[in-house]
């Protein structure tokens, strides 16, 4: 599915709390139309990098930069309007307000700016298209875990991101909301958008990723298609520790 | 050296008042604007037995510092805890217990008015004695030490004992200290009425010096806060050279501007610490 | 009649109500009047930045003052006149506004509300200091051709000015912001929303109508001293009725502002030692039984008999 133009590039990027290094040294570019899995054992700095990619937090050293434009120093809400949207590890969704107004929320900031009618119009059919539009004028209250997690990602959705990122957007479904779930980032991916996502389910890993970055205590150690980082010595040593 | 010593003087007990509003706001997480009340009430006390049966502040403080404590275990068990316990979010309790404690605040005031409306005026240990050099009243001079004494057990007992460390512990994150099996509730609880009669301590000391009045406490209230904030939350070392800070700071300013001009200067000192070190004179950038 | 213009028909109706107060009214009521149109300006103000944003001021005195004394200088000492200070004194006040929001505004409400709790005490010891020093201490006196209906009139002037600026906010991008802002700052900042400069900008407004108010009021008092116009009270007062009222809608502030000034009049007339004691038992009786304001109590009732 990739092009091969290059759209995101993480550079050399360490970042450091106290004197803990969470993300040392690590580089890895994404290309447009292309889905990017960063995976690694828990506490191996996969979600440090999406905070980093989206400005919730700031890079001790490197770069991050979106084609000839660099994100790392901007703030959050800069780097938002620029074009990378995301999805929290814990989902946020904002209960005082309805579900159509926290799509519209993605949108009427974001990347791609729409408001009035227009912005309105739009969420009905990003909610229709996940599966929301029979909870559409309940109050945030009554969603179920999925379909949270389905609201999180029309709000990413609604700003019409360059680059979206998932964080663990996958975890905590049961078997059957899993397979929804999965099918509805392949559908993303089909129509050729630009997703990295931090995820633990393989079969996901599998199915949606066209290449991976692996981590482990902060540093890289593969990269390559699924079937390669999923065979690679260092990584099954990552995973299941030395035996 | 005026300025210096008198300046330090004052800042042994705003470093205690300090210590007492870091304590309720970093291991209660109650952000308590009736502190200032709790050293007017002090102070009334020491002023009022003084004046009427020539009771000595340093008595008072052996009777009134328990009260507080009681009079404070009271008002978190009765008033603010429910708060607590109904919040969704710290941001939520936040905003409760900043309106809850105002009210406390006005209550208080309004019941002090009402016993005695003027200033709180008797001499004390006025007489002057010479240190480094420099003249000042020995009622400054008992304050300082009896604060220092008083910050310095609290500190000890925080640093080298069970239920300091208890109280250490919930205030780094509470739900942690709950699950090692220490009752979160019953420290906040006396941790809170600890801060308030550490207030009425330092109450008890400042009438001995400086003139107050039933409806002073507020601008005692903003300069403990500014003190916390600049020391940064929960660090005590941060406190105490906050405290010098605004202690000389003001000397500085009474003595060579204008007298008035104290809060002027006390303003002017949090602006640069919001605007520089948000997150306190030690504290680390956090994000 | 479409649902959404409910709101503004009934708005208009109560305005015009309103305009014709002084025409039935009796020197006593206008007194009480003005006090309602002057708190229900500044509560409204008030609530619209922080009822979305949970921020709470204390600055309303400090504005509220900057306003009064500003024109009061202006016209003892240097002769300009009414109108212009009318104009000049409420962008003053925003500017200090803005200053004050970028300052603290990035940070978390608790340094927020400890800038502004002793901000007018600040100002007035910084101005009775300037005064003393500087400028002579002579009397400062707005004098005026106005009657209690003039001021009267011009207050409710603000007031629609301030619920048409509200009614703007609830359906324009920057409302919208605040509103996500309040509900979760860091899904703010994640969707675009440049926080801080959308806090600034509605605290700025605030300051701007607070102002405002302090000058068309001075002539009420003809002669103004520092110590009564920076009144920290008054910032209490203002947040105690907004939130009486309910400080989440538009209409809220009012239905507080109205019967608290009833009876804070009834008080400082009959106990006029005893209103601090009252104004902590008002905010008591908020936070612990009617969190939401009156506002609150209404809706919930109005969609039980709907239900």
């Amino acid at each position: 599915m990739t092009t091969g133009r290059t759209l995101l590039q993480v550079k050399d990027v360490t970042k450091r709390f106290g004197g803990l290094v969470a993300v040392n040294n690590v580089s890895f570019d994404v290309k447009e139309h292309e889905v990017l899995g960063l995976i690694g054992p828990n506490g191996s700095g996969k979600t440090t990098i999406m905070n980093l990619i989206s400005g919730a937090l700031k890079v001790t050293g490197g770069t991050i930069s979106m084609q000839s434009r660099r994100l790392s120093t901007l703030p959050a809400h800069q780097i938002s309007r620029a074009g990378v949207a995301r999805t929290f590890q814990l989902v946020r969704i904002l209960p005082g307000l309805s579900i159509i107004e926290n799509v519209m929320a993605g949108s009427a900031f974001g990347h791609h700016r729409q408001w009035g009618h227009q912005a309105w119009h739009q969420a009905e059919e990003l909610l229709e298209r996940l599966g929301l539009d029979e909870q559409m004028h309940q109050p945030t209250s009554t969603l179920t875990y999925i379909d949270q997690k389905r609201l999180e990602l029309a709000r990413a959705l609604a700003g019409e991101p360059r680059v979206l990122l998932l964080d663990e957007w996958l975890a905590g479904l049961n078997p059957t909301e899993l397979q929804i779930g999965i099918d509805l980032v392949s559908q993303l991916r089909k129509e050729g958008r630009t997703i990295i996502l931090v995820e633990h389910v393989m079969d996901a890993i599998r199915s949606l990723c066209d290449r991976c970055v692996v981590m482990n205590s902060g540093t890289k150690i593969a990269e390559g298609t699924p079937s390669q980082v999923l065979s690679d010595k260092d990584v099954i040593q990552a995973y299941l520790g030395d035996e | 050296m005026d300025i210096f010593v008198s300046g330090l003087l004052l800042a042994g007990t705003y470093a205690l008042i300090a210590m007492g509003l870091n304590l309720q706001y970093g291991v209660a997480r109650i952000m308590n604007l009736a502190n200032g009340e709790m050293i007017v009430l002090g102070a009334l006390a020491a002023f009022w037995s003084f004046t009427a049966y020539q009771i000595s502040p340093l008595v008072t403080l052996l009777v009134a510092v328990p009260l507080s404590f009681f009079g404070n275990w009271l008002i978190y068990k009765i008033l603010l805890r429910p708060l607590v316990r109904r919040a969704k979010s710290q941001g939520q309790l936040e905003v409760d217990s900043i309106l809850a404690t105002f009210g406390i605040s006005f209550a208080l005031v309004g019941i002090m008015v009402s016993i005695h409306g003027a200033y709180f005026t008797y001499s004390f240990l006025a007489n002057p004695i010479e240190i480094l050099g420099t003249t000042v009243a020995q009622n400054r001079l008992v304050a300082f030490l009896i604060a220092v004494v008083i910050g310095a057990c609290l500190f000890l007992w925080l640093r080298h004992t069970r239920s300091g460390t208890a109280v250490r512990a919930v205030a780094v994150n509470a739900e942690s200290a709950r699950l090692v099996g220490i009752n979160v509730d019953r420290v906040s609880a006396l941790t809170f009425a600890l801060g308030g009669a550490i207030a009425t301590a330092g109450g008890v000391l400042i009438s001995t010096f400086i003139t107050l009045d039933a409806s002073i406490g507020v601008i005692f209230t903003m300069k403990a806060l500014i003190i916390v904030i600049m020391g940064g939350v929960g660090d005590i070392r941060g406190a105490i050279i906050a405290a010098l800070i605004l202690g000389i700071v003001e000397t500085a300013v009474a003595t060579l501007v204008d007298p008035g001009l104290t809060l002027v200067a006390a303003y002017f000192i949090f602006l640069l610490v919001l605007l520089f070190r948000p997150q306190g004179l030690f504290g680390r950038r956090s994000v | 009649m479409e649902a959404r213009w409910v709101g503004p028909v009934v708005g208009a109706v109560l305005f015009i109500v309103a305009a014709l107060v002084p025409y039935v009214a009796d020197g006593y009521w206008m007194s009480i009047a003005v006090t309602i149109a002057m708190y229900t300006a500044l509560a409204t103000s008030w609530a619209l930045f922080s009822g979305p944003t949970h921020y709470i001021s204390l600055a309303s005195g400090a504005f509220f003052g900057i306003g009064g004394y500003l024109v009061a200088t202006a016209m003892s000492d240097y002769q300009l006149s009414f109108w212009l200070m009318l104009f000049i004194a409420p962008i003053v006040s925003a500017v200090v506004a803005a200053l004050i929001g970028f300052a603290t505004l990035r940070l978390s409400g608790v340094y927020f509300v400890i800038f502004t709790l002793g901000l007018a005490e600040m100002i007035r010891n910084l101005v009775s200091w300037v005064q003393n020093n500087f400028l002579g201490s002579r009397g400062l006196y707005v004098l005026t051709d106005f009657t209690e209906d003039h001021i009267y009139w011009m207050l409710l002037a603000v007031c629609l000015a301030i619920f048409l600026f509200g009614w703007w906010l609830s359906r324009n991008r920057l409302g919208f912001a605040l509103k996500i802002i309040g509900n979760d700052e860091e899904v703010a900042k994640h969707v675009g929303i440049n926080t801080a400069l959308s806090k600034v900008i509605l605290f700025t407004t605030t300051g701007f109508f607070g102002a405002l108010v302090g000058v068309i009021i001075a002539p009420r008092y003809s002669y103004i001293e520092p110590n009564q116009v920076f009144s920290p009270e008054l910032s209490f007062l203002v947040v105690i009725m907004a939130l009486l009222g309910g400080a989440h809608r538009l209409w809220g502030p009012l239905v507080g502002v109205i019967p608290f000034t009833l009876i804070w009049e009834a008080i400082t007339i009959s106990f006029p030692n005893s209103t601090t004691l009252f104004l902590g038992i008002a905010f008591l009786l908020i936070v612990y039984f009617i969190p939401n304001g009156f506002a609150g109590l209404i809706e919930k009732y109005w969609s039980r008999m709907r239900a």
